[in-house]
């Protein structure tokens, strides 16, 4: 395997010569894509501490039943900010740090297309968190009607109901440019014979991870502002005693939000699919059916929100039309995970931390895909909705699937960017100490679903205890072995051994074909077509 | 599993749902064990430096593809033509069910009976009667659900919705409310209490109101003037309402609805909304004037005169009307 330095021609004049900032303005005023991905990740991480912050509070308030720690308010708001912060503070960025970090050295490109976009989309995003973690000062406490909003409740907020409206229309405005960004980089800046299906699954899954944020955040943008206006302005769009229908909100919040949910694993399937050919030494398999896929995915995904909302008493055909194709689109999610099966197949494994991040994503994810499919199943989600068994169904698919994505792509990025090799034991500590703990923390929660606990309460009857006190220890094991992916990051980045262009031997991709870290401005000269057919990912 | 089967099945519904549920749970094991047994014998056989044969390896197949979309298609549509069976029983409150009033409010149940029997956060159900519950909301959405029974419907303000089941076990089962409906969403439970028909008949002879359902409906009728217009002997030209209930309406704009509930309500609250062919919207509305308590003992009434009536609609029939 080669792994001598690839001729970009100007790299030795890059970098001594990159024009690159100094001091604050370098990220202030940043538009180079690789600072704007790191200000994304970092930005990301701290919500992601936050986030988890919040949920060991709940946790705790949890262990046993009756009410120790908060009152109701208190914590109905901790549920209500936890969603709020991972899904738009640290899911959200994180993807989008990644793709301003990988998707113009994938494809070859110098930067993004947009770069002062870029820097705008992101740095509305602290703004909106300020905006939105103020409101934990101010009278009445942080929003308590929940990330789903629902009016009439949530009509009832009081100071913080329009900021947390602002704040969601800030966070949506960042998703919309980075989106467009990612469109206009991968159509437009793509190097010369990098053809569509020839990109790394990466960008195949954020290009389509960016359609569905351009479909589906106005539509978000425009429920809150009807709540909004409901709450100040006299309109009665949601209530039912001016005409109006708070099921109708459902319809239009689930239209964005199952999209959503899209949005937040497309880009670890991706990943996923980078990661598990490197460390099988094997292509992947079926490249064209994982693209299809997706795609199928992402269409699905605009046609079965009203899963959601099975018991609010909708006509007979409508609840048909919604389990038929909730199940429809596990078929496509389950070709997914057969494929990856089978490109460990007669492989040549190794099991680095990235690896082993993406063989528990697909064991796990496929149990929260499982547990979805039972979900669909009209008469007996009645059972189960708006139970823990729904709270233990997503966050497998968002913890061990989207959470072990975004981390086994950092550690398998982490190398390429700082220059650096991390500790290898202390990632598998983390990996092993992670997949243990999000089972015990999210296998119970299967449990107090089918006995009957109803999620986002503070206070829950003596038969559910047991379980409660299993699923709290696991959270905080997984909360505390979080800690080592900070240390890890601090001293690959101080410590780590140097690396060379490759720093994994069964890499291959354009990123790979560059020096670790990459000179700032990377990919001025597009890649050869012998440079290209060394990186063909398959 | 333990968490399951401790939990009775204490309805006539609860051991379909439990069958369609188990089997669902075989087929997920089967798969996620399968995933399972293929990653860790290929991680062990495959792992670098191992002497396994590696001939024969294929970047793709189509027919591999294929197989693995066709079959669990083949899979769902059965297990979709299953539940359709399943899913059509909880639908369909049998004939002979017994109406039971719901009004959910932050955070409380309150059960009206048509005797007249008032609970708050309780339910006496007799043992094997059908009894199909109309509820609304007075202020947020909240759902009601009865684990033991595998039943949940969500309680919607400014509209009945509603869900039927049988207890077949007798004893005191917990109610939630399985919505988020605010600060002590937590608290807001009861009990369903199932009793022998013989006990639940002195329990309703012992908990009687002052007067029942319908009685109270004939004198909201009369006192908010209702009778004026709709009555026999009235001079204004409105829609006799004797005998209405369960009954096929035609209205003004030529389509027709069933007089259920929910139309009863609207009709009262949004009188513009269903306007009857052949009469002029002239009745003002009465919302603020009446409480979800009183609308509940006018249909109450109204059904009282309408006992001749076929069978009441099949819950599915309620949502077929449409709003807009």
């Amino acid at each position: 395997m080669a792994y001598a330095q690839v001729a970009v021609a100007h790299d030795d004049h890059s970098s001594h010569d990159d024009h690159k900032p100094h001091g604050w303005r370098r990220w202030v005023y940043a538009t180079n894509h690789k600072d704007i991905g790191t200000m994304y990740l970092v930005f990301a991480g701290i919500m992601f501490f936050l986030g988890g912050s919040l949920a060991m509070l709940i946790r705790l308030e949890l262990f046993r039943p009756g009410l120790q720690f908060f009152d109701p308010l208190f914590f109905n708001s901790l549920t209500t900010m936890h969603a709020l912060i991972m899904i738009f503070g640290a899911i959200m960025p994180a993807w989008t740090g990644l793709a301003n970090w990988q998707i113009p050295l994938q494809v070859g490109a110098p930067d993004m297309a947009l770069p002062r976009l870029n820097n705008f989309s992101f740095w509305i995003l602290p703004f909106a968190f300020l905006l939105l973690l103020s409101t934990f000062f101010v009278p009445g406490g942080a929003p308590a009607g929940g990330w789903t909003m629902y009016p009439p409740l949530m009509l009832q907020g009081g100071a913080s109901f329009p900021m947390t409206i602002f704040a969601i229309h800030l966070m949506g405005a960042s998703s919309i440019l980075g989106a467009m960004n990612v469109i206009v980089t991968i159509l437009n800046l793509r190097a010369p014979g990098m053809t569509l299906l020839r990109m790394p699954l990466f960008v195949w899954s954020w290009l389509i991870t960016a359609y569905l944020l351009i479909a589906v955040m106005p539509v978000l943008a425009g429920a809150v502002t009807m709540l909004l206006t409901d709450h100040f302005f006299g309109t009665t769009f949601f209530t039912a005693a001016g005409g109006g229908d708070p099921v109708m909100f459902q319809h239009i919040f689930w239209f964005f939000g199952h999209p959503e949910v899209y949005i937040l694993i497309l880009p670890a399937f991706g990943i996923i699919s980078e990661i598990i050919p490197t460390f099988a030494r094997k292509p992947i398999f079926g490249y064209e059916a994982m693209v299809y896929a997706i795609a199928s995915i992402a269409f699905l995904s605009f046609i079965v929100w009203a899963h959601h909302m099975f018991t609010v008493g909708m006509p007979l055909a409508g609840e048909l039309f919604f389990m038929l194709t909730t199940m429809l689109i596990a078929i496509p999610t389950g070709v997914k995970v057969f494929n990856w099966c089978a490109t460990i197949w007669k492989g040549s494994l190794t099991f680095e931390p990235p690896m082993l991040f993406a063989l528990a994503f697909v064991f796990l994810f496929t149990i929260g895909g499982f547990s979805g499919v039972m979900l669909a199943i009209v008469p007996a989600d009645f059972q189960y909705q708006d139970t823990y068994f729904v709270v233990a169904h997503f966050h497998y698919v968002l913890v061990p699937g989207t959470i072990f994505g975004i981390m086994a792509g950092v550690y398998y990025w982490l190398p390429k960017w700082t220059g650096h090799m991390y500790d290898q034991t202390l990632g598998k500590w983390h990996f092993w100490l992670s997949a243990i703990f999000v089972n015990v923390l999210f296998f119970p929660q299967h449990f107090l679903g089918l006995a009957g606990m109803p999620r986002r309460i503070p206070d829950y009857a003596v038969q559910f205890t047991d379980w409660n006190m299993v699923s709290s220890i696991g959270g905080f094991g997984f909360g505390l072995s979080q800690l080592l992916f900070p240390y890890l990051i601090w001293k690959c980045i101080k410590h780590g051994v140097p690396i060379g262009n490759r720093a994994w031997e069964g890499a291959h991709g354009l990123e790979w074909e560059l020096p670790s870290p990459p000179p700032f401005h990377s990919w001025e000269t597009p890649p050869t077509e012998a440079v290209l057919a060394r990186a063909a990912v398959h | 599993m333990s968490a399951l089967s401790s939990l009775p099945q204490a309805s006539s519904i609860a051991p379909q749902v439990d069958t369609l549920f188990w089997f669902m749970v075989a087929l997920c094991v089967i798969v996620v064990v399968g995933v399972l047994i293929a990653m860790v014998s290929y991680s062990v056989k495959y792992r670098r430096g191992s002497p396994a044969d590696r001939s024969g390896r294929q970047a793709q197949s189509l027919g591999v593809e294929l197989t693995w979309t066709l079959i669990p298609l083949a899979l769902f549509i059965g297990v979709f033509t299953w539940s359709l069976f399943v899913f059509a029983k909880m639908r369909s409150p049998p004939p002979d069910s017994q109406t039971v009033y719901v009004v959910a409010k932050q955070w409380m149940w309150k059960t009206q009976h048509p005797g007249g029997q008032r609970e708050i956060n309780a339910l006496h159900v007799p043992l094997g009667q059908p009894i199909r519950l109309t509820m609304t909301s007075e202020d947020v959405i909240h759902s009601f659900y009865v684990p033991a029974f595998r039943v949940k419907q969500d309680v919607l303000p400014g509209r009945y919705t509603e869900l039927w089941f049988t207890a077949t076990k007798l004893g005191s089962f917990p109610l939630f409310c399985a919505e988020y409906c605010g600060l002590d969403h937590a608290r807001m439970g009861g009990n369903v209490v199932v009793m022998a028909p013989a006990d639940y008949a002195r329990w309703l002879d012992g908990n009687a109101g002052p007067q029942s359902l319908a009685v109270r409906g004939a004198a909201l009728f009369r006192a908010h003037g209702c009778s004026g217009c709709h009555g026999a002997n009235a001079s204004v030209h409105a829609p006799d309402l004797d005998g209405l209930y369960g009954r096929w309406v035609q209205l003004a704009d030529g389509s027709t609805v069933i007089a259920d509930d929910r139309y009863i309500r609207d009709s009262i609250l949004l009188p513009k909304k269903h306007v009857v062919a052949g009469f002029a919207p002239l009745m003002p509305s009465f919302s603020g004037q009446l409480s979800e308590e009183d609308l509940v003992a006018l249909i109450a009434y109204l059904k009282s005169t309408a006992r001749a009536a076929s069978d009441p609609p099949a819950i599915g029939a309620e949502s077929t009307h449409e709003h807009d």
